[in-house]
């Protein structure tokens, strides 16, 4: 069943989630993320709000399907992005988010998730920009690995844990 | 605020002042029981002045103790109908269910070479049987149908001259689902092989009558049913048909040869005990359970859309529901309610993220095994406790659904099950 002690900071992410919502995807200078899949057990769905002029995110919002981990992941992904450049977000890496959140290696997937879906929000907002994509078109989700390969994870992991737990239903 | 429920805020752990109720509730029964006062209160002398060892015979400490292990055996044996000198006592069920499977399997390998299990048996089984099949044995693992039971007719097909073996649970762990044993016995007999059963869930919360379910051999334990932990039992005939396993602990002899080890006297005690007041209480219990049950399930589905039961509508333990909440995952569920003690069929490793075994058996779709709690109800769980759950639940399902992007999907019209997702994993 696989609920690990989480850190105060996960908890209050996932208790109190910043940005939950979600923006009108027709709007030019929306950029829509989701990754993951229902049968992955995590789908997320990341927005941000981007002044053109600036290249400046000034709001964002998620939704999230999925574990605490993964909305903790998302709720602090989009409290980081606000006010920064594209530029500098773009830059955000899972294992960022997976320190700040201090997940537990069996949840490192989760930090994946958020910095791609944040990666797939940027690149949306500039496919609109470039016209490569109308707003409010249909979208698709990103592709994103369910799980991580074991050993990736473990590299992720480090010395700490392994990516694997006893999880079972007596 | 009243001075008791302020204490009782005080002394719980993420209390509610709600005087009737008190947190956190434990609906997790099927994971493990308390021990019953009634149960640790015959367990404590034997621990205490009574200490003795039941192997030993030439002084009255020992006497003390095999005269209390022979009570057990009383006790335990009249709540599943077997013969006293068939109950084994083991650490378990788990070391039940691999002296069953690995010690007939090598004891009757001129019989033949050939075990049939099926695709829901508790890891305990399916574990042991792929260890088998790793050993050389054959191995049949059937499947379940989408109310999660096996039927007579498969078992009936899938033996063969070279079977030995059959073994399907009564009662499902994470569904409650109870399988059609006694016809499965019939077959069994018919066909002249032996049939072990995995009663672990099922002792106390149906009756069971090993000679007219046409049970060779049994495994239970002593923790689900509110008697001590490490201690369990291996029923084995001794006679129509007579199966004696083959030991998969050596060293001294005692359980007629097939459990070696000084004997776990308290605990057996307790498990003695456990069984006794099971029996007793059991024609209350049962329909009291079942109420609560089906008072949780219809207040968690009439108040909520598309949340679906998950396994037979009645062939199932009267204290135990799986339901699936679409839309929202299973460990975020219970991050919400977390006043409350369940369990989920969701995944939680992130190298596979495979959720659970059992539902993907019965055709449930990955997605809402994601989205699956089990609720699992006991002797002290209370109607209050029932009616705040239901409450905690429903508005934890409703807040999270407002942050589930599949969620807002459905209600804008569009059928995620028709979404490209462009991941899936391999079970």
């Amino acid at each position: 069943m696989g609920m690990p002690e989480y850190s105060k900071k996960l908890l209050d992410h996932f208790e109190n989630p910043r940005n939950v919502g979600s923006f009108p995807d027709d709007e030019p200078n929306v950029g829509t993320g989701i990754v993951g899949s229902p049968a992955c057990g995590d789908v997320m769905q990341v927005q941000i709000k981007v002044d053109p002029e600036t290249d400046t995110i000034i709001d964002a919002k998620f939704k999230t399907f999925g574990c605490g981990s993964a909305v903790a992941s998302s709720s602090l992904v989009t409290e980081w992005v606000k006010g920064k450049k594209l530029d500098e977000v773009v830059q955000i890496k899972n294992i960022d988010i997976a320190k700040e959140l201090e997940l537990p290696p069996v949840k490192i997937h989760c930090s994946v998730l958020g910095s791609d879906a944040l990666r797939e929000a940027v690149e949306d907002y500039r496919k609109k920009q470039s016209g490569e994509r109308t707003p409010g078109e249909k979208m698709e989700p990103a592709p994103a690995s369910c799980g991580i390969g074991p050993g990736e994870c473990d590299e992720m992991a480090g010395e700490e844990g392994k990516c694997e737990d006893e999880c079972r239903i007596d | 605020m009243s001075l008791p429920c302020f204490l009782t805020m005080v002394m719980m752990y993420n209390a509610k002042c709600d005087m009737t109720v008190k947190t956190p509730i434990y609906l997790d029964h099927n994971a493990t029981t308390p021990v019953d006062p009634r149960v640790l209160e015959a367990m404590l002398p034997y621990y205490r002045e009574k200490f003795g060892n039941a192997a030993s015979r030439s002084h009255p400490y020992g006497w003390i103790a095999a005269d209390a292990v022979d009570k057990a055996r009383e006790q335990v044996a009249a709540i599943i109908g077997a013969e006293t000198k068939d109950i084994v006592f083991t650490s378990g069920a788990s070391e039940s269910d691999n002296i069953a499977l690995k010690g007939v399997m090598e004891k009757y390998k001129s019989k033949g070479n050939h075990l049939i299990t099926a695709a829901t048996e508790h890891k305990a089984v399916i574990d042991t049987a792929d260890y088998l099949a790793k050993a050389g044995y054959a191995v049949t693992i059937l499947d379940v149908d989408h109310n999660g039971q096996v039927h007579p007719d498969q078992v009936d097909a899938a033996i063969t001259d070279d079977t030995v073996l059959v073994s399907i649970m009564l009662a499902n762990n994470e569904t409650g689902v109870l399988h059609p044993v006694k016809e499965i016995g019939e077959v069994c007999e018919k066909r002249g092989v032996f049939f072990h059963c995995d009663a672990t869930q099922a002792v106390g919360k149906v009756p069971i009558d090993v000679k007219e379910m046409g049970i060779h051999l049994l495994a239970m334990s002593g923790h689900k049913i509110y008697g001590p932990k490490g201690v369990g039992v291996l029923y084995a005939r001794s006679r129509n048909p007579r199966v004696r396993p083959e030991a998969v602990i050596h060293g001294g002899g005692h359980e007629q040869g097939m459990r070696s080890g000084t004997l776990n006297v308290p605990g057996i005690v307790g498990l003695g005990e456990a069984c006794e007041l099971c029996m007793k209480e059991m024609d209350e219990e049962i329909p009291r359970l079942g109420k609560l049950r089906d008072k949780l399930e219809k207040g968690i589905l009439d108040g909520l859309d598309e949340v679906y039961v998950n396994g037979h509508p009645t062939d199932r333990l009267p204290s135990t529901t799986n339901i699936s909440f679409k839309y929202v995952e299973g460990e975020s569920i219970m991050m919400m309610i977390k006043d409350i003690a369940v369990s989920s069929g969701s995944a939680c490793t992130s190298a596979s993220l495979a959720p659970s075994y059992v539902l993907h058996a019965m055709g449930v779709p990955d997605f809402l095994a994601h989205a699956s709690l089990r609720f699992s109800l006991g002797r002290f769980t209370t109607e209050e406790e029932i009616d705040y759950t239901i409450e905690r639940v429903k508005k934890a399902i409703v807040r999270l659904r407002e942050m589930s992007p599949l969620f807002e999907m459905a209600q804008k019209g569009i059928d995620i099950d028709k979404i490209q997702w462009k991941q899936e994993h391999a079970h």
